[in-house]
């Protein structure tokens, strides 16, 4: 399979202070990836160094084989990147539907963007009944589904999902993954995942990272991963 | 009663202006929660520039159009120039800058135009059909292009996807830039705006207070006063702020405590609702569930 | 200015201050003195003016310093405590005839308890609404100083005339070097209580709240009372360098606290230094001669460097003069 995203010793800072030493990671095309850890691991600052935000990177950063180790974050969003950040980052002030129809700011089909808000609402009734409400308003739940609405209303070739199921109750988590999947099969996005459950996470990726101290400590296939010793002890609880 | 009416359209009419001017503090302070001082300088500057065009035979609306045009260069060229770099700045930093800026533009109009006071025409002919005892011809004509240019920014700003885009940027840069919006030029963008809003601020203004380099200061603190009455995260309450504050000033001015005051009761209107409530009359405020 | 120096650091500079306290004074600062002493015998009159007015200025923008660079608030309406300092004066030598040394001590005081009223309500302000507010202040002064209501006191537009003291004992010193060296050993005693304050308990305290607000109320600086008091106190030093002001020119009238003042002192902070009590020497400098030096260039010119010499050092020479001074040293 194609090698949609690739790192290649990507480093990250904060500042003067390194936090991810050297990490090497891809992402095939239409695959879901998951990157597992414990907190401080530095999974959400990976996520920020493959969109560019908010860290100062080293290293090789290439998307379809373009690099694109020295673009901004709006240049990386435009190549087709969708990133679900930790907080969700909704738009609080703005209505649901404004905060969908901000994923379609770097299409240029109107047709599409009414069909695909259509789409959206067809995977989560509750955010048409609320399509008017303030975003603010909404449940955490519910700003999780609007999140990954908003980011797939660009249409991604990859979306990156920081903890989608921080604080959620396990049915909503459960109905969440289940669209993720669905969103993967049908419409081929590939998906690379964060996440500290990672038995939910397991069950919805092909392969796993695990992400100790800044450091890739261990990668594999879903099943490798599951039989894997450190991660076993470490975050299956087993 | 008829006095009263008049004064209270009186009121209306220089709260409209009022209500620009706040319009545009509150559009650069939900983009980047700076106040910007020079506001007023900049609508000063505006004015003048039109008044030199006027001198040079330029017909009105022309003259209009193209410092409307200028101005909005000039606020997007400040925000990249000058602002952008101060993005990570201390806050005492940036209000230093916004202070030299309403210094540069001050002594910009006195150097290039001249200290001494000007008249400066309205385009609205004296005798129009629209004059009436309550207002003059100028203060309704002025009146009305406030609103439509109120009008026509309220339509940008809900209606159209860059005026979303804009909203978005000034919310959650952050969020904002994971969407692929260019957050640095919404940023211009706004900025330009607020000066073009200045500019017609500056415009209609200036037939009534005469101009001079001081023009504005005066209003810029009225302003300042709505901006925060209404709620300075509030382009609505900018407005409703700005009307208020103009009627109040007016009927104050009147009964209570005379004209000399204003600058005074601008004051004590600041900090009456800086200390009672911050958020403003209309403040939003905005919800969040954790 | 740099970022502002996390909570952590400003323990240590608490510290070496009062180390600097208990080791000798410089040897700077005491030929700096004994020349300003000198100045009384060897200037002619208006250039004692000028001296005068340096020191008025200087106790002023230490004021100002304490409140944005040790507390970080901004004030930009300081020019308006200035005109209470200096009106306070003018009303009691005009129309009541209390000797200047008495006037002194009561323009400040009235300055402070003035800047503790405005700072009381203010205080509950983010720093930019404090900017907004004391932006008002300034701007509004002058119409308060005209205002028919107060005309009886105030004298209105026309302002009050004041009369220069004699020197006392019949000291073989005319008027103009008196007041110059009596301004001197006021400078130097506000510059003695500036200094107490900036290095002890309460300077540490200021710090604290300007560099970790949360943090300084969670280990008990009682955030609201400290911030205005420090705001009363700003307000007192430049009220005293009113009343200074005062009795040098011998003349207040609304016009000359108008918003020019309350940006000069602001300049005057930045060009010498946020955070510093050389730079107040520095910049007392620059804005005595420089907006002048401008006049004769143009009308406008004084405002046009004014708003150059902001621009142009918050961006290089963030730490103002003094910080420059000090890095030659």
């Amino acid at each position: 399979m194609d090698k949609l995203l690739e790192a290649k010793g990507l480093r990250a800072f904060y500042g003067p202070v390194a936090v991810l030493h050297g990490i090497d990671l891809d992402v095939e095309q239409g695959e879901v990836c998951a990157l597992l850890g414990a907190n401080g691991a530095g999974k959400t600052t990976t996520l920020r160094a493959l969109c560019r935000t908010k860290v100062r990177t080293e290293g090789s950063l290439s998307l379809a084989g373009e690099a694109i180790e020295r673009r901004t974050t709006e240049q990386v969003a435009r190549l087709g990147v969708g990133h679900v950040p930790d907080g969700r980052g909704t738009f609080l002030g703005l209505t649901v539907e404004e905060n969908l129809r901000l994923g379609c700011y770097t299409r240029a089909d109107r047709a599409g963007c009414a069909s695909d808000l259509e789409r959206m609402y067809g995977y989560f009734p509750r955010l048409k009944e609320r399509r008017r409400q303030q975003a603010g308003t909404l449940s955490g739940g519910e700003q999780q589904m609007l999140a990954i609405s908003r980011a797939l209303m660009a249409r991604p070739r990859l979306l990156l999902l920081d903890e989608p199921s921080f604080g959620l109750a396990p049915l909503i988590v459960r109905e969440i993954f289940g669209i993720l999947a669905k969103i993967n099969r049908e419409e081929s996005v590939s998906i690379l995942l964060v996440e500290q459950n990672a038995r939910l996470a397991l069950e919805l990726a092909q392969r796993a990272y695990l992400l100790e101290g800044g450091r890739v400590v261990a990668h594999g296939s879903s099943e490798q991963m599951r039989q894997d010793d450190a991660v076993r002890r470490a975050y299956l609880g087993d | 009663m008829e006095a009263f009416l008049h004064q209270l359209a009186a009121g209306l009419a220089a709260g409209g202006v009022y209500a620009s001017m706040a319009l545009a503090l509150v559009m650069i302070y939900q983009a980047t929660h700076h106040i910007n001082f020079a506001q007023g300088e900049m609508a000063t500057f505006s004015a003048f520039i039109a008044w030199a065009l006027l001198q040079a035979g330029v017909p009105y609306w022309l003259a209009f159009a193209a410092t409307v045009l200028v101005s909005f260069s000039m606020g997007a060229a400040i925000q990249f120039a000058i602002v952008r770099p101060l993005e990570k700045a201390p806050e005492l930093s940036v209000v230093v800058v916004f202070i030299g800026l309403l210094v540069i533009f001050h002594s910009m109009a006195g150097w290039l135009f001249g200290f001494d006071v000007k008249r400066f025409p309205s385009p609205f002919p004296v005798d129009a059909w629209f004059g009436s005892a309550l207002l003059s011809v100028h203060q309704l004509g002025a009146m009305a292009v406030t609103l439509a240019m109120v009008a026509v920014l309220f339509a940008f700003l809900r209606l159209t996807p860059l005026g979303l885009a804009m909203r978005a940027a000034a919310e959650n840069a952050d969020s904002a830039r994971l969407l692929g919006v260019p957050v640095s030029r919404m940023l211009m963008l706004g900025w330009g705006l607020a000066g073009a809003i200045g500019a017609v601020a500056g415009m209609m203004v200036a037939p009534t207070l005469f101009l001079d380099p001081h023009m504005m200061s005066g209003v810029l603190l009225y302003a300042f006063a709505g901006a925060l009455l209404g709620g300075i995260n509030n382009p609505v309450g900018a407005v409703v702020g700005g009307l208020v504050v103009g009627v109040a000033e007016n009927l104050l001015g009147t009964y209570v405590i005379g004209t000399e005051l204003k600058l005074p009761l601008a004051l004590v209107l600041i900090v009456t609702v800086l200390v009672f409530r911050p958020a403003g009359l209309l403040g939003r405020v905005v919800v969040k569930r954790v | 200015m740099n970022a502002i120096p996390p909570a952590l650091k400003a323990l240590p500079t608490a510290k070496f201050a009062q180390a600097d306290r208990v080791r000798s004074i410089p040897r700077l600062f005491v030929a700096l003195v004994v020349l300003a002493v000198a100045v009384t015998f060897f200037a002619q009159g208006y250039q004692l003016f000028q001296a005068t007015m340096i020191v008025s200025y200087a106790i002023a923008l230490l004021g100002l310093n304490l409140l944005t660079g040790y507390n970080g608030q901004i004030s930009l309406g300081h020019g308006a405590f200035y005109a209470v300092g200096a009106y306070v004066t003018a009303i009691l030598m005009a129309r009541y005839g209390v000797p200047y040394w008495v006037c002194l001590p009561i323009s400040g005081g009235v300055a402070l308890v003035v800047g503790y009223l405005f700072g009381r309500p203010a205080l509950r302000l983010e720093g930019l609404y404090l900017a907004l507010a004391t932006f008002a202040l300034g701007i509004a002064a002058p119409q308060l100083l005209k205002s028919r209501h107060f005309e009886p006191w105030t004298g209105g537009s026309s302002g009050i005339v004041l009369n220069k003291p004699e020197a006392p004992f019949g000291l073989p010193l005319d008027a103009d070097q008196w007041f110059y060296l009596f301004s001197l050993v006021v400078g130097l005693l506000m510059l003695l209580v500036a200094r107490n304050l900036v290095c002890g308990a309460s300077g540490r305290a200021m710090r604290a709240m300007r560099d970790h607000p949360l943090a300084a109320e969670a280990i008990g600086v009682p955030g609201s009372h400290c911030k205005s008091v420090t705001f009363g106190i700003s307000a007192g030093f430049t009220g005293v360098a009113g009343s200074l002001f005062a009795v040098a020119v011998q003349f207040v009238s609304p016009d000359t606290f108008a918003m020019f003042l309350s940006i000069s002192l602001l300049v005057g902070i930045v060009v010498g230094g946020v955070g510093t009590l050389w730079g107040a020497l520095y910049g007392a400098v620059f804005i005595m001669f420089v907006p002048d030096l401008a006049e004769k260039v143009s009308k406008a010119a004084p405002w046009a460097v004014y708003g150059v010499v902001l621009i142009v050092f918050v961006y290089l020479l963030p730490g103002g003069l003094a910080r420059l001074a000090r890095r030659r040293a």
